[in-house]
């Protein structure tokens, strides 16, 4: 096996060494009744080269952009990674360590810890960030959960607009904790219902959460919804899962978002089925000891020399166990890593321009897909890189057709609405050229005839 | 040859927002094809303040220098208890990155992703085999997050049946992440004393045990290292209570293939993928925290779940009595992905030998270090082994060891964990590495000890030889620094 490096004589030489005869002695505490006694019922083992073929075979019944157009968000972004990203993470000094415990050795992740924290107040606006969570939905999640901590307040209002995914997320962890959740719905222009927000807002209420951009890809006017939810004592959570908007629009912080969450996962990471992508996790300072997750934090060695360990640990599951801020433990590491990269090789201008581009070739789409027959778009706030089409015909029918064509047209809303059976969301980055977008507005054509 | 550490050129490296020069970039994007478009005023951003202006080149070496500050399992022994640093094939980052993988989005309709997706279905399979469950679910993002949905299935069948019990039970040895997970399903924890042995005993188990306990959360093979040998006797006096065990499969390292959870009555299990499935631990995740469940549990698995029908995956959403899903999509299919690689390089028999290696280096540890270190614990010890600091001389502690040990070239071990032991000093392992490498570990281990007599102070002010010294942890958290900040 070539993991594992024992010949039969080290093995002999070892059970010499220990004093035992076989192997099978070594496990002589685990009682008779609970041995296994026969083999898995497992494939034989594979040589590198068969590996790489099986998974190839698995991977080549997968559809991707380099054989269809595809217009998917939804919560996962198809972005360009630059070469660099991927060819730093491989640095096996950064992946195959684990979270730095041991400062003096773990320098290297510290610092890129540091940095991601900064990258991520500077984008959000805030003074604070975490070192990661696991995803947008579950940072949405211990976003909850700390407004709850902060408020001692129970019910927590939620944007019926925020990713579904997001909300259920949100509803698990709830699941137990006596949290009142209450959804607050969004008028025809597709953004939350202020007049509705006031009436459900009370002295009772912990905090108000609202995408940002919201599912539906329109951008919501944080600042007057911060001014409502502050008049009650209560918390504005924004939660941006495509962070690249945040390129192009103000920033939560900025417009009184009291903790900003979101998914990392377009700042250079691929859309690999959903996972690992990265949770981030801001918000102001007088906040930060009820916080969720690792920090990390400068200081100084015993020669002043500055260098960073992991800090405020004290709310952390392994000290505080049962009384912990959150149990979370291992996070996504080497995920912050990559939106650290990536972030500083696009750094202040490239992510307003890579912003621009998703926005101009976004609304060149909604404008063509808008002027085609028996295709509206319902919604008429300002969006971002994404936005509902209604369709006046079976929306189903119409992606399978879109399908044959090679063009993945959009993720249907009916999926998580029920209702909405005549809707489905476009996503449109800057990896869709003209001829993509003109693609699928022919393609439409044809659909409406 | 037992110290391997040195000292080399190491470069010093400012912040990357200290390299910033306004102009530089490290992007490039190809010319717009659509005609520009603009935000409402009131929406769009002005710059973002702060960010960095690099070029390619200071990126890229920056994040380099910054990773030879690092030591990872491919720099050398790792042998962190409880954390199973073994070797991470590189083939496994082969797989994750194919186009087909790592560019399948997860919204693509299911008969466009039957590849992704009878991946996780086979890898469910193959874990359930593993274990000794009925059904696994591949959704959870980490070890804690699998925690959290098992003790959610638990309580929601608990709830099903009109049960409304407050307690779990979980011994003094366990992982903090048990009972924070205990308390974030709203459950009241009960801490149980492991006793002097280390193992758990059935008739303490049957002390703690009332109707108002709805479960035990236990670690097997325990935190010591050592298998909970009255496990089944256990699961029996929890069961005849009304109540469901939980095992934390932190260290399904040390019986793959020799004992499985389920047989033993375990109702519900972790596992942890960046530890027993050699994925990497990426300097704090991302990992994947799968959980097997007994059959009785299956109506509340997490949703979606991937199921089978003919010869078609699909995802199945339509479950009423789910706890509901713990995050986007369907888990982090990159690792599962990996995962997968190692259980086909390894096969069946394969991941026996990869235990039944793991417990030989480990007892191979301790019978070179026992004369030596104090082993408060005397059970026949699996996968790790757990000493604690009494025998040390000359004033010093498990602090002043581990870091002495990064002087000689290791990463030190786990320290100050389990709790009961003091001082502890937990030291796994793993199969991947050779008896060379244990070897020279041990007289590491031993030449320290001696010097911890004659010469403490090179432990004392250890380590001399990493880029920094021992660093202030204290004015860390007392006066908080936790970003940059640039001078006004």
């Amino acid at each position: 096996m070539r993991y594992i490096p024992h010949t039969d004589e080290d093995v002999r030489q070892m059970l010499e060494t220990i004093g035992v005869k076989s192997i099978e002695d070594l496990f002589v505490e685990i009682p008779g009744d609970v041995l296994l006694n026969r083999d898995y019922d497992l494939p034989e083992p594979m040589a590198e080269a068969e590996v790489l073929s099986e998974l190839k075979r698995l991977a080549m019944q997968n559809a991707t952009v380099d054989c269809y157009r595809s217009f998917l968000g939804g919560g996962a972004y198809n972005h360009f990674s630059p070469s660099a990203v991927d060819h730093l993470i491989s640095r096996s000094e950064f992946y195959t360590a684990y979270t730095p415990y041991q400062p003096e050795i773990s320098q290297g992740t510290l610092q890129a810890i540091f940095e991601y924290q900064t990258l991520i107040c500077q984008l959000t606006g805030m003074e604070v960030s975490n070192a990661s969570m696991y995803d947008g939905a579950s940072a949405c999640a211990e976003a909850v959960l700390m407004a709850i901590r902060a408020t001692r307040r129970s019910k927590v209002l939620l944007s019926a607009s925020l990713h579904p995914e997001y909300r259920e997320t949100v509803e698990t962890y709830c699941r137990y904790l006596e949290i009142e959740l209450v959804g607050v719905p969004y008028l025809e222009d597709g953004r939350i219902d202020q007049g509705e927000l006031s009436n459900l807002l009370d002295k009772g209420t912990a905090a108000l959460i609202v995408g940002y951009p919201n599912f539906f890809g329109v951008i919501e006017e944080l600042a007057p919804l911060a001014e409502k939810v502050h008049e009650v004592g209560a918390l504005l959570v924004s939660a941006t899962a495509e962070p690249v908007s945040l390129g192009g629009i103000k920033s939560p912080g900025e417009l009184g978002a009291d903790v900003a969450v979101g998914e990392g996962q377009s700042f250079g990471m691929p859309v690999s089925y959903g996972g690992p992508g990265v949770g981030f996790f801001a918000t102001s300072k007088k906040r930060v000891r009820s916080m969720p997750g690792r920090l990390c934090g400068a200081t100084t060695d015993k020669d002043g020399q500055s260098g960073f360990v992991l800090t405020l640990s004290t709310r952390e599951q392994h000290i505080r166990r049962e009384k912990a801020t959150s149990n979370i433990c291992s996070n996504q590491g080497l995920c912050a890593l990559i939106a650290t990269i990536y972030l500083s090789l696009l750094g202040k201008n490239g992510l307003r321009e890579l912003a621009e581009q998703n926005l101009a070739k976004a609304e060149y789409a909604k404008a063509a897909i808008g002027a085609v027959d028996g295709f509206v778009i319902p919604f008429t706030a300002p969006t971002f890189n994404e936005f509902v089409v209604e369709y006046d015909g079976n929306v189903e029918g119409l992606l399978k057709r879109l399908e044959k064509n090679y063009i993945l047209g959009g993720v249907p809303l009916a999926k998580y609405f029920p209702e909405k059976k005549q809707q489905f969301l476009v996503c449109v980055t800057e990896q869709n050229s003209k001829a993509d977008i003109d693609a699928l507005v022919d393609a439409l054509k044809g659909g409406a005839a | 040859m037992s110290q391997i550490g040195t000292q080399g050129l190491i470069l010093k490296e400012k912040l990357i927002f200290e390299h910033s020069d306004p102009g530089r970039k490290g992007y490039s994007l190809p010319a717009l094809d659509v005609p520009p478009a603009s935000l409402p005023e009131e929406l769009a951003r002005d710059e973002i303040k702060g960010f960095p202006e690099v070029s390619e080149v200071d990126v890229v070496r920056h994040f380099t220098r910054l990773s030879t500050w690092n030591y990872g399992v491919d720099s050398g022994f790792y042998p962190l208890g409880s954390c199973t640093m073994k070797y991470n094939p590189k083939i496994n980052e082969v797989t994750s990155r194919l186009p087909g993988m790592a560019g399948c989005h997860p919204h693509t309709p299911e008969n466009l992703s039957q590849g992704a997706l009878g991946l996780m279905y086979d890898l469910q399979e193959a874990l359930a085999e593993v274990s000794g469950f009925d059904a696994v679910t591949l959704q959870p993002a980490a070890g804690a997050h699998g925690e959290f949905a098992g003790m959610l299935m638990i309580r929601a069948w608990h709830e099903a049946q009109g049960n409304k019990r407050k307690k779990v039970l979980i011994p003094d040895t366990a992982h903090g992440t048990n009972p924070a997970t205990a308390a974030l399903c709203g459950y009241d924890v009960v801490p149980i004393d492991s006793g002097d042995s280390g193992v758990l005993t059935a008739e303490t188990v049957a002390r703690h045990m009332d109707d108002d306990v709805a479960a035990l959360m236990i670690t097997n093979p325990n935190t010591l290292g050592i298998y909970e040998a009255e496990i089944s006797k256990i699961c029996e006096i929890v069961h005849d209570g009304g109540g469901l065990v939980y095992c934390d499969g932190a260290n399904l390292n040390a019986v793959m293939g020799i004992a499985r959870p389920g047989d033993a009555g375990v109702d519900v299990m972790h596992f942890n993928l960046h530890k027993t499935f050699a994925t990497p631990h990426g300097g704090g995740g991302p990992g994947a925290g799968p959980v097997g469940i007994v059959d009785k549990l299956i109506p509340f698995l997490p949703k979606p779940l991937v199921v089978k029908e003919g010869d078609l995956y699909s995802l199945d959403y339509d479950r009423p009595e789910s706890i509901g899903r713990l995050r986007s999509f369907y888990g982090n299919f990159g690792v599962l992905l990996r995962a997968w690689t190692y259980i086909l390089s390894m096969g069946g028999s394969g991941l026996k030998k990869v235990s039944e290696m793991a417990v030989l280096n480990a007892n191979y540890i301790r019978a070179r270090l026992d004369t030596t270190y104090d082993l408060p614990h005397k059970n026949r010890s699996l996968h790790e082994v757990v000493f604690s600091d009494k025998n040390l001389g000359g004033g010093c502690r498990t602090l002043d060891l581990a870091k002495r040990l990064i002087d000689y070239g290791y990463h030190p071990p786990t320290v100050y964990f389990p709790l009961v032991v003091q001082g502890a000093i937990m030291i796994e392992p793993t199969e991947t590495e050779s008896r060379e490498v244990i070897d020279e570990f041990c007289d590491a281990m031993l030449a320290i000890a001696e010097e911890a007599e004659k010469t403490p102070e090179l432990l004392l002010e250890a380590p001399r030889v990493s880029a920094l010294g021992r660093l202030d942890e204290t004015s860390a958290a007392r006066k908080p620094v936790l970003r940059y900040q640039e001078e006004e």
